[in-house]
């Protein structure tokens, strides 16, 4: 199999602010392939965007990476393990923007309102690449024309504000791939836009990503985006991946009772008119106010009493790349094994 | 942006104009007037005046006619130049503010700047080190800058100024050239002198703007372009004075309108302590006095200079802030 480009290995980090410790990413692990989308998905609050932010070391205090591996490999063949960097650091500097690009949520508040969108992409494209002003000024133009911008010799001199919520998204991704990174994380890249920008800019990345042979990490809450997306997928939950595995897999037999209820909370066309749409009962827990055991338990239909309050369920392999996080498949390890 | 500038003036010159009207009701709404004021100031040193004297004096003043008509004279003269003259010195108002004007904007304008001097670096590094040992010390610090009046302030330098440096601080001026008239020999003079009067100015505003900054600094600092600026590689500091710095120091622009104001009638006190040739003391005299015209002209210039600075407060935003530029198209 080819060697993944980045690869996280039980990725720790947590907050801690004077109250107490929330464990915002606790244990994750994944692999992601040059010119493969991975989807991470999962509810508000289980550590989608901390993970995704820890990689680039951004994560803001009182937040910290506090254990694990996050293995990059640089264009020279070179494997660093972000995790042990100084996010002070040249090195993760370079990385930063160089290595792998971001896109946030948010484009309006995402971009400087004082200062143009030329200026702020002409700034990541210097940061990376010796160029001059006016070369980085031209360059700027052409990845303006590159995510379809429509007129870009005058949009480079346009303020955020002036733009609307499509074409912001796509200054945005321009932005992130500035530098020409290898990797593009997309921290729910469409959830501020209406449907039809939404697919536009989803059609837009993956060009981008056949262009470029972009690896790219897509976090969402949105199973119909990670369907249309993804190659595999990671289903998170309370800062651990109870489940990951080809998209196909996931979608067609999902194994944990999270991800089945993910999957039956999806509005259908097909379902009978004026039914209720499903719910996965009960809330997140308070980030305090952890459950023992199985994060997920307390709203598991599938609860074992005595079993998943007691311990932590181990990572058990359904085939070569489907893994789940459930007592109910310990059996199918031990069998395999 | 023409028709906008345009606009702003008009608006500027209405709004001068109702300072004027409502400067010279001001000036009418102590019981008594000048003659009343004058009387009481004869006799507590013995004269008596006469009730005739007293009738010829308000004669004399336009101060027996219609309210509307002494300020529709007052105005007339005001426009030609002429600010009349103070009852209490006997001479023409603009004599008797003369030089002080200047040097109220002069000791003002460096107050001004060593306030944002001092308090904008430490707003600044106390945002981004919240809650650090430094942090927590300028915030003591703020605090007790806050509480103690200036004046006991000002007297506490100039008291350990004298004592221990042997320095005369109050005053703008060496006596050689407190009279003398203007030379580049009394400008340097003015020079050696306006720093210790202007930190003391200063510092009355620090405590606050170092708040102001900090508070202003910590909103920005959590939004998400800042994260965006790191996500892009940029050296945090850089990262900080680039965006969020930038967002914070905009409001201060609209500021500069009403400090000039602010800096004068708050620094009366500190002005009379040190004995600055300013027109805060000339001010309080004049309203003790009841004396009109001068305190009238006085609160009329204050009240100009406030327009001015908020005109070009409001230009200079329209320089740096994109978003106003924008709104102005539509």
């Amino acid at each position: 199999m080819v060697e993944p480009i980045l690869s996280v290995r039980d990725l720790v980090t947590y907050f801690r602010p004077e109250e107490g410790v929330v464990r915002a990413v606790d244990g994750a692990s994944f692999d992601l392939h040059a010119g493969r989308t991975l989807g991470i998905v999962g509810e508000s609050g289980c550590g989608k965007s901390v993970t995704a932010r820890s990689i680039l070391r951004i994560v803001e205090r009182p937040g910290r990476v506090e254990g694990g591996e996050i293995l990059l490999r640089r264009a020279d063949g070179r494997v660093v393990d972000l995790a042990k960097l100084d996010d002070k650091s040249q090195e993760m500097r370079n990385i930063r923007g160089g290595a792998i690009g971001y896109i946030f949520q948010e484009p309006m508040s995402s971009l400087s309102a004082f200062h143009t969108v030329g200026n702020q992409i002409i700034e990541a494209i210097r940061l990376h690449r010796k160029l001059t002003a006016k070369e980085a000024r031209e360059r700027a133009i052409e990845l303006l024309q590159l995510v379809g911008i429509p007129q870009p010799q005058q949009r480079v001199d346009s303020y955020s504000f002036e733009l609307s919520g499509g074409l912001r998204q796509r200054v945005m991704i321009a932005l992130a791939l500035a530098a020409e990174p290898g990797i593009l994380i997309a921290d729910e890249p469409t959830t501020a836009l209406d449907v039809t920008t939404q697919a536009q800019i989803l059609e837009l990345i993956r060009r981008l990503q056949a262009e470029r042979h972009l690896a790219v990490i897509l976090i969402t809450h949105d199973m119909g985006v990670i369907a249309e997306m993804a190659d595999s997928v990671a289903v998170m939950y309370l800062g651990k991946i109870v489940e990951s595995g080809p998209v196909d897999a996931i979608f067609h037999a999902p194994r944990h009772p999270y991800t089945q209820a993910l999957l039956r909370s999806i509005p259908s066309v097909l379902a009978a008119p004026r039914s209720r749409l499903a719910t996965i009962a009960g809330s997140i827990p308070h980030p305090y106010a952890r459950p023992p055991g199985c994060p997920y338990y307390p709203r598991c239909h599938s609860f074992m009493a005595g079993v998943c309050d007691k311990s932590t369920p181990p990572v058990n392999r359904i085939d070569a790349a489907h893994e789940v996080r459930c007592f109910l498949y310990g059996a199918a390890t031990e069998t395999a094994a | 942006m023409i028709a906008y500038i345009v606009r702003r003036l008009i608006l500027a010159l209405l709004t001068i104009w109702a300072i004027s009207v409502v400067t010279f009701v001001i000036i009418q709404l102590p019981p008594g007037d000048f003659v009343d004021a004058y009387i009481v100031q004869l006799s507590a040193s013995g004269s008596v005046v006469r009730f005739e004297e007293a009738q010829a004096l308000r004669q004399l003043y336009g101060l027996d006619q219609p309210v509307w008509v002494q300020y529709g004279k007052w105005i007339i003269r005001v426009v030609q130049g002429d600010f009349g003259a103070s009852m209490e010195w006997n001479r023409p108002v603009t004599e008797v503010i003369g030089d002080r004007l200047w040097m109220t904007i002069v000791i003002s304008f460096a107050a001004i700047i060593i306030t944002w001097g001092i308090a904008l670096p430490i707003g600044i590094y106390s945002a981004v080190r919240q809650y650090s040992f430094a942090d927590y010390i300028f915030t003591f610090v703020g605090f007790v800058g806050i509480a103690v009046p200036n004046f006991l302030l000002a007297l506490i330098i100039m008291y350990f100024g004298f004592k221990l440096f042997d320095l005369n601080i109050g005053g703008l001026f060496s006596s050689d050239y407190q009279l003398a008239p203007w030379s580049w020999g009394k400008v340097w003079d003015l020079m050696k002198h306006l720093p210790l009067p202007a930190v003391i100015l200063a510092l009355a505003g620090t405590a606050q703007l170092i708040r102001i900054m900090r508070a202003n600094l910590l909103d920005e600092l959590r939004r998400p372009y800042v994260t965006t600026a790191r996500a892009r590689g940029l050296v945090e500091w850089r990262a900080v004075m680039k965006y969020p710095v930038r967002a914070a120091l905009n409001p201060f622009a609209s500021t500069i309108g009403y400090l000039l104001p602010f800096v004068v009638s708050g620094s009366i006190v500190i002005s009379l302590v040190l004995s600055l040739p300013t027109v805060g003391p000339l001010l309080l005299r004049a309203l003790l006095a009841q004396d009109m015209f001068l305190a009238g002209t006085i609160v009329l210039l204050l009240g100009i200079l406030t327009v001015i600075g908020t005109f070009i407060s409001d230009l200079i935003l329209m320089w740096i802030d994109p978003r106003i530029r924008a709104g102005m198209h539509e």
